[in-house]
């Protein structure tokens, strides 16, 4: 059928299931938001406030659903905009397609109005990024997209669509992508490998896994969670393999990294074998390499040939996908029962509980606390909520004290660490998942630097329930300044404006609180329908994350108090 | 640690952007491409780069799988000079008059084995091909004696001289793949 560049964009969008856009219109993508104007009751486009807020949208609505998010925009300086989610779904393997307008071919290359290079910056930031300067090339363009974006491990790909291509005929027809010769999304098990693996768990007095986002990307939690029951192997997880099990699951020993559990870091220097599962040994999960489980046989199984042996050198590097390895790997394992091992955990969680969380989560006195607010939301919504945080100490106590009983349900900005992140991420969560309760956490900081959003949820009646944690500070950073350079607090400090009248302005309920006996209720008024909300806590102001394993260093200099 | 010069040999898609992509990894980790030389491979369609590197093996590594992760990339490797008959060109123009008057232009181009590829009466341009040194001790001797009027040095390539090909090899295995998908996907439909 003969059709312009720019309805055949939208019709291969369609042909991948592709529901929801969000997207910012402009110049150069003006053939594509014009064809688009016919597709209303097909495709559920939703224009955010600024195209940062569009692409971190794109992600949060695919971390939560696992579906490539689409991201429309134009040239320029909204691809420059973009530039950050991009960058974050980079390093958070986030499937998502980002498409920018771009002047006509026959301007590329001139400086024209709102030209920018976008195929030389993205490069480095994407797993694939392509000029489309021909209708001929859409289709064939957007099916490699997706199958690049969604398969084996998942990132951001970028298409750059020459103005010329949006308006030029062609002759539509689609093929989904199913092979590119050069590339090999799951690479096949090497048994040799499994076997050395499994051997090594067979022998382990004390086991011990650590579960990353590869587990939730490869649709294997059930599969992690047979594996970790039959060789009876606690396990931790990393900031992006939060709710890859249960907080209740019996093996579930918590988070590992800078301000993670204290069991389970003291424990990764403890452990005969230790099984990393689709991580990465990011620095802020194993601060000092050369202590980091070094007593340890490690096996590592990840997906990503580049990743093994990249950070830390391995016993059994076993390369291929969760979901392929993980049933495999538990065929060959022998039952076992560790008891001893898995209940020696309990000292270093009760010594935990005494000297951070009691006085985190349930203090009798003084200012309330992140963790308190945290933990009361997560119970108010019997931990069945998909949590979103901005980055920062909200995000860490967010992590630690929020509990999960469903996949998906933490979405953050991991290696990235995106301030800003968190309220177009939490938009994207909600879209993705009508049904379930979305809870945004972002400190005062992170909350105002994509605040403009809170047009997109006024404008779509975007039911995110948002919390702002207080400080008037920039949280993280002035706790660094507090304990590492000697409490000079550089340009931390911020004077806030009334949230909640902001929030007013935008037609969203809200409140302020500042004394506990207040919370429960204001909770309580958040969560009784599904309309939008911005709960704004005023939070002690020098408040810290601890524990903390101070960057570079080894657990034994953990900080607890 | 010791730096070695490593020799990365990488087969790509004949797409625009490649070299870019390839670039930025030996950029972020801060390496200096010491030459580069890019050329259609034997089999059409696809590209060949040679690309040598002072680095360390545990870096080489890293990027190289890397490189060999990028999309655009059939395939990256990389190998020591042991493991290969490599080869550089270098063109050299030199001055007539002054190439006269030295005398001894047989030996010269004897011992050098240099190849005239031009002569009139304001130049000579002389070729001659080898490894670095070689090039490179042509170049003094002549800087040194008569000078050198224009100089250029083409980057390495390179052969392996082991019995395996890594890229026929990894062809074969994708066309597998391709026909187990194809079969796979029509008998769904």
């Amino acid at each position: 059928m003969k059709m312009t560049g720019s309805k055949a964009l939208i019709e291969s969008l369609l042909q991948e299931g592709v529901e929801t856009i969000f997207g910012y219109p402009g110049g150069a993508i003006l053939p594509v938001f014009d064809a688009l104007y016919d597709y209303d009751q097909k495709v559920n486009h939703i224009l955010t406030r600024h195209e940062q807020g569009a692409a971190h949208a794109a992600e949060g609505y695919a971390r939560v659903s696992g579906k490539v998010g689409v991201c429309l925009i134009t040239s320029g300086p909204a691809a420059t905009n973009a530039i950050t989610g991009i960058s974050d779904a980079m390093l958070d393997s986030v499937p998502l397609l980002v498409i920018t307008g771009q002047v006509g071919a026959g301007l590329l290359g001139t400086d024209a109005f709102q030209e920018i290079d976008v195929i030389g910056i993205t490069q480095p930031i994407t797993k694939w990024s392509y000029q489309i300067r021909r209708a001929e090339d859409v289709a064939w363009a957007v099916a490699r997209a997706f199958y690049i974006a969604s398969t084996g491990r998942p990132g951001p790909v970028v298409l750059d669509f020459t103005k010329n291509a949006q308006s030029e005929e062609v002759d539509f027809q689609y093929k989904p992508c199913k092979f590119i010769r050069s590339y090999i999304p799951v690479p096949e098990v090497n048994i040799s490998q499994l076997e050395k693996a499994a051997e090594l768990i067979n022998a382990a007095k004390k086991p011990f896994a650590v579960v990353g986002h590869g587990v939730i990307l490869g649709q294997a939690e059930k599969d992690l969670m047979e594996l970790l029951e039959k060789a009876d192997i606690p396990a931790a997880w990393t900031l992006l393999g939060a709710s890859a099990m249960p907080s209740d699951f019996r093996l579930n020993k918590g988070f590992v990294g800078m301000h993670g559990n204290v069991a389970p870091n003291m424990k990764t220097n403890e452990c005969d074998v230790l099984i990393a599962i689709g991580m990465r040994f990011d620095d802020r999960v194993t601060g000092d390499l050369k202590t980091y489980a070094s007593q340890a046989k490690v096996i590592h199984i990840d997906i990503d040939a580049a990743e093994l042996n990249k950070n830390l050198k391995v016993e059994v590097p076993v390369l291929g996908s969760a979901k392929d390895v993980l049933p495999a790997l538990t065929k060959l394992v022998k039952p076992a029962r560790h008891t001893e091992w898995i209940d020696s955990f309990e000292i270093y969680k009760n010594t935990e509980y005494e000297k951070v969380i009691e006085r985190e989560v349930f203090p009798k006195s003084g200012k309330i606390t992140m963790g308190e607010v945290i933990n009361k939301v997560s119970e108010a919504t019997h931990h069945n909520a998909i949590c979103v945080t901005d980055v920062g100490q909200n995000q860490m106590a967010a992590a630690r004290y929020f509990k999960f009983s469903q996949t998906r349900s933490l979405i953050t900005s991991g290696g990235l660490g995106t301030m800003g992140f968190g309220l177009p991420a939490a938009i994207g969560a909600k879209i993705a998942s009508p049904d379930r309760t979305v809870c945004l956490f972002a400190g005062d900081g992170g909350f105002q630097m994509t605040i403009q959003e809170l047009g997109t949820i006024m404008e779509n009646n975007i039911g995110v329930k948002m919390i702002v944690l207080d400080n008037q500070f920039l949280g993280m950073v002035r706790q660094w300044q507090e304990l590492f350079y000697e409490e000079r607090y550089s340009f931390t400090k911020m004077k806030n404006p009334d949230f909640v009248a902001i929030g007013k302005a935008y037609n969203i309920n809200g409140r302020l609180v500042n004394e506990r006996e207040e919370l429960d209720d204001a909770i309580a008024e958040m969560l009784k329908d599904d309309n939008p909300y911005l709960l704004v806590v005023n939070v002690e102001r020098k408040g810290m994350v601890y524990p903390m394993i101070p960057a570079g260093t080894s657990v034994t200099n953990i900080i607890l108090e | 640690m010791e730096k070695t010069l490593y020799t990365v040999i990488i087969f790509s898609e004949n797409t625009v952007g490649v070299l870019n992509q390839i670039t930025v990894i030996f950029t972020r980790r801060g390496l200096n491409i010491e030459t580069l030389s890019v050329s259609p491979s034997a089999i059409e369609g696809i590209h060949k780069f040679t690309i040598t590197v002072f680095t360390t093996q545990d870096v080489i590594e890293k990027v190289v799988q890397q490189i060999d992760k990028r999309v655009d990339i059939l395939k990256a490797y990389y190998n020591i000079d042991e493991d290969l008959v490599h080869q550089e060109i270098a063109l050299y123009k030199v001055d007539t008059s002054k190439l006269l008057a030295m005398g001894s232009i047989e030996k010269l181009i004897r011992d050098y084995q240099i190849h005239v590829l031009e002569l009139t009466e304001n130049c000579v341009v002389f070729e001659k091909t080898g490894h670095y040194q070689e090039t490179q001790k042509l170049f003094e001797e002549l800087s040194s004696s008569i000078g050198v009027l224009q100089f250029i040095r083409s980057g390495r390539i390179a052969i392996t001289k082991s019995k395996v090909e890594r890229l026929s090899d990894m062809l074969e295995k994708m066309m597998k793949l391709e026909e187990k998908v194809n079969t796979t996907s029509e008998t769904q439909e």
